[in-house]
């Protein structure tokens, strides 16, 4: 690597100045507020607040409804990632393969993605109604009564599939010029030895893929965990009743909406652990197990 | 090389704003559609109405939204003239003296005079403090009303039901004509804030929570509302009520079109439903019990009231001061009620809609405002509870697992008493 020689020592850091005034500004100073209030019960117009040490988070962690919504978390980012990364694989390989109109094929799969989250959220919500959805219709065919907003499991899966339909497409582009990227010469090589298409995927182009599957493995985590926050809110329409949830839509209920902001950040803060966790844990014992060039 | 250029720019800007020598307030809302375009007529009559101050109404998204976005301005000093707060977060301002200026003492204080008993009885409690001095001014208020499907009456050869009784005797007779009896919008505030209200039962302890935060218990477990969440459910089985979740328009859209018999909904659901129901309806009173002793009673406002947030110069409360009069005038109520469906709340201003026969034509917009002043009890006045929009959401959680059939009435209302009291207890310290 070149080693690039600056006439000033400070220089470097003046350069980094922008971007470390953004990170600060816009996410170790909230951090540190959100620790902060985590400790102290509030009154919300900020008049008054008495210190409660860890009574915000033992509340939290202690109450079922908070472990339920937790439980709810896994099963649901653990289904979206798998799905919509599967799917987005599949439809890559695929796509990867066809020879003619490979262009229109592509550019529809990629479309979906230019949809905002309320959006496909209100187009879910809109598939699944429960007076007009032609998804509860269909549903009806095959004698399933679905009441998305009454039923606890239907309005799981009705969010589960609105998720995973909006990340597929971008599983789907990333997958696909990683695909793309593996050398004719080996995928030859690979044909010649082995004439299973599905034992050369996981033998050849799986391994190969691996450092973008795990890059992709990280994004949707955190999709699931966060970005669905538009497709829950616009699904359950601002009223969660006995809608299933997940632990970001709880800390906006309980702080925006129940102006509880020491509760609120104590469950902010649990988040936050839960994902410095989660990234020790893959970058720890998933990318060991990745190859890079 | 910049500063003068800035200066002379900023020096600009402030005579322009100078020169028109008003003084400019600012009007935080959570109103929408329709609603939101006649709360920007207000301002503009106001505005035209005198010259010395300038109303400028901001649109914040939903009730909850305009609280929060409230509540996060007044903690950096940037706090509007006027907030709207929505019925269930009025504990949360009205409990944080210092945020706000009463109503009465402001409007008092610009050397205005100011009468309670101008207002109908309804509305003169909910955001008040014990001693009954206004610290909210009432805006927009509602009431929770039956709407009749006309059609569905006559074939079925029935009258409205009065009350739950007559309603339970005449549903069989509505599903054998092909409707489906009885839909409602919203469970928490039609069929247990007005539930206590209507039949006059305590809500909640220290005088529903009006008289201290401390130690404030909820009456979830009465043995009225089990009974009620009881018959609920059991004509949801029987096919006598439809539950469409929590959602107010998935309920409402049966009564639409035309399928559901009676809707609970909103005074202020008027306007829209004049626009969107397919079959003739007329209105009715909230059913009671009669069967429970005392019922019958008025209910509460609901809807939202503004606050006078504190901080602000005398010049600009003086402004606050004038709007708030403004908006009680009887010409001004009048347009209200009229345009969005929100009753009157001044017997003024339901004197002079009534005397220019408005009522005569459309009926229907006389029932909330006439629910609200029928003689009220000892617990129709509402409650004052903390961190209400939370227990609001546990309410809505533990009332859908009812009608899922998850959980049974009993257990539903003990975890929703036990769940609430926690978090008002909790309010308790942040209050305290």
């Amino acid at each position: 690597m070149k080693r690039v020689q600056f006439s000033s020592p400070y220089l470097p850091y003046l350069f980094l100045a922008p971007q470390m005034a953004i990170i600060f500004v816009f996410f170790y100073w909230p951090s540190v507020q959100a620790i902060q209030s985590s400790f102290y019960l509030e009154d919300p117009f900020g008049f008054g607040s008495t210190f409660v040490g860890l009574s915000n988070y033992s509340d939290a962690l202690g109450s079922a409804q908070y472990q339920a919504i937790a439980r709810f978390t896994v099963v649901f980012t653990a289904l979206v990632t798998f799905l919509s990364l599967g799917i987005g694989m599949l439809l890559a390989v695929k796509a990867d393969a066809v020879l003619k109109g490979s262009a229109a094929y592509k550019t529809l799969l990629i479309w979906v993605y230019a949809i905002a989250p309320p959006v496909a959220g209100l187009m879910g919500m809109m598939f699944f109604d429960q007076h007009i959805g032609p998804l509860v219709k269909f549903a009806a065919l095959f004698g399933w009564d679905m009441k998305v907003g009454l039923n606890y499991n239907d309005t799981a899966i009705a969010m589960i599939i609105v998720s995973v339909w909006k990340q597929i497409p971008y599983n789907f582009i990333f997958i696909l010029s990683g695909l793309q990227s593996i050398p004719a010469s080996v995928r030859e090589a690979a044909a010649i030895d082995c004439r299973s298409g599905t034992r050369r995927f996981w033998t050849m182009t799986l391994p190969l893929l691996a450092p973008t599957a795990f890059f992709l493995l990280v994004i949707n985590m955190t999709y699931a965990l966060f970005d669905t926050f538009g497709v829950i809110d616009v699904m359950v329409k601002d009223k969660a009743a006995n809608n299933p949830i997940t632990l970001v839509y709880k800390v906006y209920m309980d702080g925006f909406r129940g102006n509880d902001l020491g509760g609120s950040s104590a469950q902010s803060v649990i988040l936050m652990i839960v994902v410095f966790v989660l990234t020790i844990f893959q970058f720890r014992f998933i990318e060991r197990r990745v190859h890079y060039n | 090389m910049f500063k003068p250029l800035s200066l002379a720019g900023f020096a600009l800007a402030f005579s322009a704003s100078a020169s028109m020598a008003a003084t400019n307030i600012t009007w935080w809302h959570g109103m929408a559609g329709r609603n939101g375009e006649v709360i920007n007529e207000v301002a503009q009559k106001f505005n035209a109405a005198q010259s010395a101050c300038a109303l400028t109404p901001v649109s914040k998204g939903t009730y909850e939204e305009a609280l929060a976005s409230g509540i996060a301005a007044f903690r950096s000093g940037e706090q509007p003239n006027i907030l709207q707060v929505f019925d269930a977060g009025a504990a949360t301002i009205i409990n944080a003296p210092g945020a706000v200026i009463p109503a009465e003492d402001l409007i008092t204080g610009a050397g205005h005079t100011f009468d309670r008993e101008a207002f109908i009885e309804g509305v003169r409690y909910f955001y008040a403090a014990p001693d009954g001095k206004f610290v909210g001014m009432p805006f927009n208020s509602s009431a929770p009303i039956m709407y009749v499907n006309t059609e569905a009456l006559e074939k079925a050869g029935v009258e409205a039901p009065k009350t739950w009784e007559e309603f339970e005797a005449i549903a069989p007779k509505l599903k054998e004509a092909g409707y489906l009896p009885l839909v409602q919008s919203q469970l928490t505030w039609q069929f247990t804030e007005n539930f206590f209200s209507r039949n006059n039962i305590q809500f909640a302890t220290n005088n529903n929570g009006y008289d201290s935060v401390t130690d404030t218990k909820i009456n979830m477990t009465d043995p009225n509302l089990v009974m009620m969440f009881t018959k609920l459910k059991a004509w949801a089985d029987e096919g006598y009520f439809g539950y469409f979740g929590a959602g107010w328009n998935d309920n409402q859209k049966l009564f639409e079109d035309g399928k559901a018999a009676f809707w609970i909904g909103s005074s202020g659901s008027f306007g829209g439903l004049q626009k969107t129901a397919q079959k003739p309806f007329t209105a009715a009173f909230l059913p009671y019990w009669q069967g429970i002793e005392g019922a019958g009673t008025n209910s509460f406002i609901g809807g939202a009231a503004l606050f006078a947030m504190s901080g602000k110069s005398d010049e600009e409360n003086k402004c606050t001061a004038d709007f708030f009069q403004f908006l009680t005038s009887p010409e001004i109520q009048k347009f209200y009620h009229q345009a969005t469906g929100y009753v009157a709340i001044t017997k003024a201003a339901y004197e002079l809609t009534k005397s220019e026969g408005y009522y005569e034509k459309t009926p229907v917009a006389e029932v909330g405002i006439q629910q609200l002043m029928l003689p009220s009890g000892d617990w129709s006045k509402g409650y004052r509870l903390g961190f209400y929009p939370q227990i609001r959401e546990i309410m809505e959680r533990e009332y859908g697992r009812i009608f899922a059939g998850e959980t049974s009435v009993e257990d539903a209302m003990k975890t929703i008493e036990t769940e609430a009291n926690d978090l008002l207890a909790r309010f308790a310290k942040t209050a305290g």
